[in-house]
Formats: C-alpha cells, sequence, structure tokens
C-alpha cells in the first residue's frame, strides 16, 4: 500500500516536471507544446530520458535548455512523423469526387498542407493534381514544425519497402495510371519523380505560434488536430478558416471533426465520413 | 466474494487480441444495464475494419457503445472502443486522446499504451482486465498498473482461445485475479452492485 502511495507521488512529480519543461522549451526556444495532449508527449519525453540514461525529467531539462542538439532530437520525438501515401484511400477518392471538380472551375489553386512531416501525403496529392491536369496551376504549400522532416520531404525518397502498401493506397484511391511510373527505384529507395516538386513549397511553419501566411483554396491537415487539446485546436481551426478562401475546403483526418468546434458554423461538410468541409461563403468570421 | 477496496473502481481497461470477439460478447452481454462505471477497450483489430467493433458488440448491451473520440470526456454507462489504427489513450483530466504513433508491441491501438495512461490518470481506482491474445502486449500495461494501485485481472489461460497475452500477464506476477469469463461478468457484476 505504502509502495502505491510512493509510486503515485513520483507521478506526481513527474507531472510536474513535465509541465516545467514544456515551458521552459518555450520559453528558451519558442516551440509550444503546451496546450498538446499531455498523455502522449510525457511518454515521448520518459522514453527519450531512459535512452539518455538519465534519472528524472529535471536531469533531462538541465540537458536539453543548454544544448540545442537534444532539443533537435526532442523536436523529432514530439513531431508526427507515421505516415504513408494515399493514407486513407477513400479520403482521396472523396477529393477526386467532391473536390477537384470545383479546383477545376479556377484558374489558378492555392492549397496548403498543414503538418505536412515527412511530405509522403503531399507527394500522393501532388500526383492526384496532376491526374487531373491540375498541376500546372497549382502552388501547393507544404509545412511542418521540424525542419528535419521537411528536409526529408524535400529530397522525395522514401523506402522502397512501402512501395508495396503504397501502390496499394493508391490502386484504392481511384488512381488513373500505374503507381510505379512515379519513382524510379534505387538500391533499397524509391526515388519520386522530381517533377511532381515544381510546384510545391515546403517551409517551416508552427500552426502553435505561427499565423496565416496566404489565402488558400484548399487546406489539408490530417491527423494533426488530434495532438492538441480543445483550446488549441479551435485556434488552430481558426486560423485555417481565415486563411481559406470563400468557398475553400478543408480535409481533416479521419478522427477529426469540426461538429463541436468553435468554427462549425463558418463550414459546411462536404463529405461527413472522409471529413471534408467547406467554407461557407457567408460567414461570421 | 471478491474482497474489498472494489467499490472505489472509476474505470475499467480491457485489452484484448485474437479470439477478443467472443470474449468480449460475453463479458459485454452479462453486465448489468445500469452498470455505471466506464469501459475502455482495446481490441487489435485489422486497421480496414471501420466501426464494425463498436456496431458489433452495441448489439449485446443496454449501454452506450461507441468509437472513442479525441478530446471527449469518459462518462458512465459508456463504452469505448479504441479506433482501428489509432492509439487510445486516458489523459489526466480523464479525457480520452487518440494518437498516429509508431505501432507499440506490433500493435496500434497498443493496450500497453492504453492501460498505462489509464493506470496514471485513474491510479488505484482502475479495473484492468486483459483477455485471450497471441501476444504479450498488456503485460507491461498491467505492471504499471499495479504500481499504482490499481486492481489487475487476466482471463484463466485455459479458458482462453488463444492464452499468451494472459500468460504473458500472469508471469509478471503482477495480476490478482485469474478468472474465467463467467466470473468476470460476476467480478463485474458484484462490483457494480457495491458502488451503487
Amino acid at each position: 500500500m505504502d509502495s502505491h502511495k510512493q509510486n503515485a507521488h513520483l507521478l506526481h512529480v513527474q507531472d510536474v516536471e513535465t509541465e516545467l519543461l514544456l515551458e521552459a522549451i518555450f520559453r528558451v526556444y519558442g516551440y509550444d507544446f503546451r496546450n498538446y495532449n499531455r498523455a502522449h508527449i510525457k511518454r515521448r519525453i520518459v522514453q527519450r530520458q531512459n535512452q539518455m540514461g538519465l534519472d528524472s525529467i529535471s536531469a533531462f531539462q538541465h540537458l536539453l535548455l543548454r544544448d540545442k542538439e537534444v532539443m533537435k532530437q526532442v523536436l523529432k520525438d514530439l513531431s508526427i512523423n507515421v505516415t504513408e501515401m494515399f493514407r486513407d484511400p477513400p479520403f482521396y477518392e472523396s477529393m477526386r469526387k467532391e473536390v477537384v471538380p470545383v479546383l477545376k472551375t479556377y484558374p489558378y489553386i492555392k492549397t496548403w498542407h498543414a503538418g505536412c512531416s515527412t511530405g509522403e501525403e503531399v507527394y500522393s496529392f501532388a500526383i492526384l493534381l496532376k491526374e487531373e491536369g491540375l498541376d500546372k496551376r497549382t502552388q501547393i504549400y507544404a509545412t511542418d514544425f521540424n525542419p528535419a522532416a521537411l528536409e526529408v520531404a524535400r529530397k522525395g525518397i522514401y523506402p522502397i519497402s512501402r512501395m508495396k502498401e503504397y501502390t496499394a493506397n493508391y490502386q484504392k484511391s481511384g488512381g488513373t495510371q500505374s503507381f510505379s511510373d512515379y519513382f524510379i527505384a534505387k538500391y533499397d529507395a524509391a526515388i519520386l519523380d522530381q517533377s511532381l516538386r515544381h510546384n510545391i513549397v515546403f517551409a517551416e511553419h508552427n500552426l502553435v505560434t505561427d499565423s496565416v501566411f496566404a489565402e488558400v483554396n484548399l487546406i489539408i491537415c490530417r491527423n494533426v488536430l488530434i495532438y492538441f487539446d480543445k483550446q488549441l485546436q479551435n485556434k488552430v481551426l481558426q486560423m485555417f478558416s481565415e486563411s481559406l478562401t470563400k468557398n475553400g475546403y478543408l480535409g481533416l483526418g479521419s478522427k477529426e471533426s469540426l461538429m463541436f468546434s468553435a468554427v462549425k458554423d463558418e463550414f459546411e461538410v462536404v463529405d461527413a465520413e472522409q471529413k471534408i468541409y467547406r467554407k461557407k461563403i457567408q460567414s461570421a468570421g | 466474494m471478491f474482497g474489498p477496496g472494489l467499490d472505489k473502481i472509476k474505470a475499467v481497461v480491457i485489452g484484448t487480441s485474437a479470439g477478443g470477439l467472443r470474449a468480449l460478447k460475453c463479458i459485454i452481454e452479462k453486465l448489468p444495464a445500469q452498470f455505471d462505471i466506464p469501459i475502455l477497450i482495446v481490441q487489435h483489430l485489422s486497421p480496414q475494419s471501420g466501426s464494425f467493433l463498436p456496431n458489433y458488440l452495441g448489439q449485446f448491451t443496454h449501454l452506450q457503445v461507441k468509437e472513442a473520440e479525441p478530446n471527449e470526456p469518459i462518462l458512465n454507462g459508456y463504452v469505448y472502443i479504441a479506433p482501428a489504427n489509432y492509439h487510445l489513450l486516458v489523459e489526466k483530466d480523464k479525457k480520452l486522446s487518440l494518437t498516429v504513433d509508431e505501432k507499440v508491441n506490433f500493435s496500434r491501438p497498443s493496450i500497453d499504451l492504453l492501460f498505462e495512461s489509464a493506470a496514471e490518470a485513474f491510479l488505484d481506482q482502475l479495473l484492468a482486465i486483459l483477455l485471450t491474445g497471441a501476444n504479450n502486449d498488456g503485460a507491461k500495461g498491467i505492471i504499471r498498473i499495479h504500481q499504482l494501485g490499481g486492481t489487475t485481472i487476466a482471463q484463466h489461460p485455459e479458458s482462453a482461445e488463444v492464452k499468451t497475452m494472459p500468460q504473458s500477464a500472469i508471469e509478471t506476477g503482477n495480476i490478482d485475479w485469474v478468472l474465467h469469463l463467467n466470473e468476470i461478468s460476476v467480478f463485474l457484476s458484484q462490483m457494480a452492485e457495491k458502488k451503487s
């Protein structure tokens, strides 16, 4: 019984240390994780602390605040790096069916992939645009807060071992060509067709601390908002709403919804299942 | 019958893998309609399974069975199911969160992640049940739950379709009760009665 109490005490200390660490990271490095859901963040921090052989988060904080290389590692740890090409094929299918026909009526299109991580989903969308004949008149902004992830994204080189899965996704997503036309295999790497990159600008942008940088017709931000608390979710959604043109589209992850959000009334539902929304012409914002 | 201290339980977490559908059905269908302790379930499923599991289990109970949503508060009378291909975690303020992190124990959702985070949120007010399954996901979570004073049950390996999962948990030495499926139902019913 006493050991439970002692363990609960240590847990409480660890939770306090986590709060202090996030505050310190914000003050020293400007990255703001204070409104991220805590369970995930804390798990990642404790994992890193253990890997470094340190016996407390406080000891880890001491090092982190003094060594920028440790901070780089933490950025990697805290960024969402699990993604795939044509993840959730029905999402792309719905984009082709519901959104692309409208985009086709525009002379020039801007899209924003927010929280693009290592770029797999951006290239997937670039392929979709190419097949729909929209690549020449589309500007794609792809942003993430993690420079290391953007580095990978810019290169567009992915493990060949994933291509089988991506090919299956592509086929299910309504792709009209042969997926193998979009990459060259070299040893264990798949190098994506460099022409896909021509209309993509990869840039550092932090959804928590940075603001709107362009007016766009479509924002895709998938499986990013699930990491945020309600307050931060609303703040970011507000920014998306400001960034979208009237009638602009918003595509979220399959478990993310506008239903209970502060911007609910500014959007109408295009595809409830695939979480695709459209900004109303007469919106409150 | 099942000893003191169970009236403090505020949440139940259940983990299972291979063979889990039948085991879950057995437990869920015998829960009293007024069972007023929230239940959180991780069942390893194919990423393509959609909302099959909540629909399936919902047929057998009057409790509300639903897929867990991000930032959703945990309420009495509900059974929350981890969505396929997402980890389900419990936050300190007793809300749910989802992540698309790497698989843990080759699994997403991972039982360990639910169990460990629920242990840290509910401390000694948590009851964990590990059922049939073909890997050892959940064993680490069971250890954490025990460290923080929670109560742990493993399905009797002899009665499990696949015994690896409950067996691995028992071998950690952190299981309080080894029970057959029908005994688990009785356990839960008695616990709910004591509370009310």
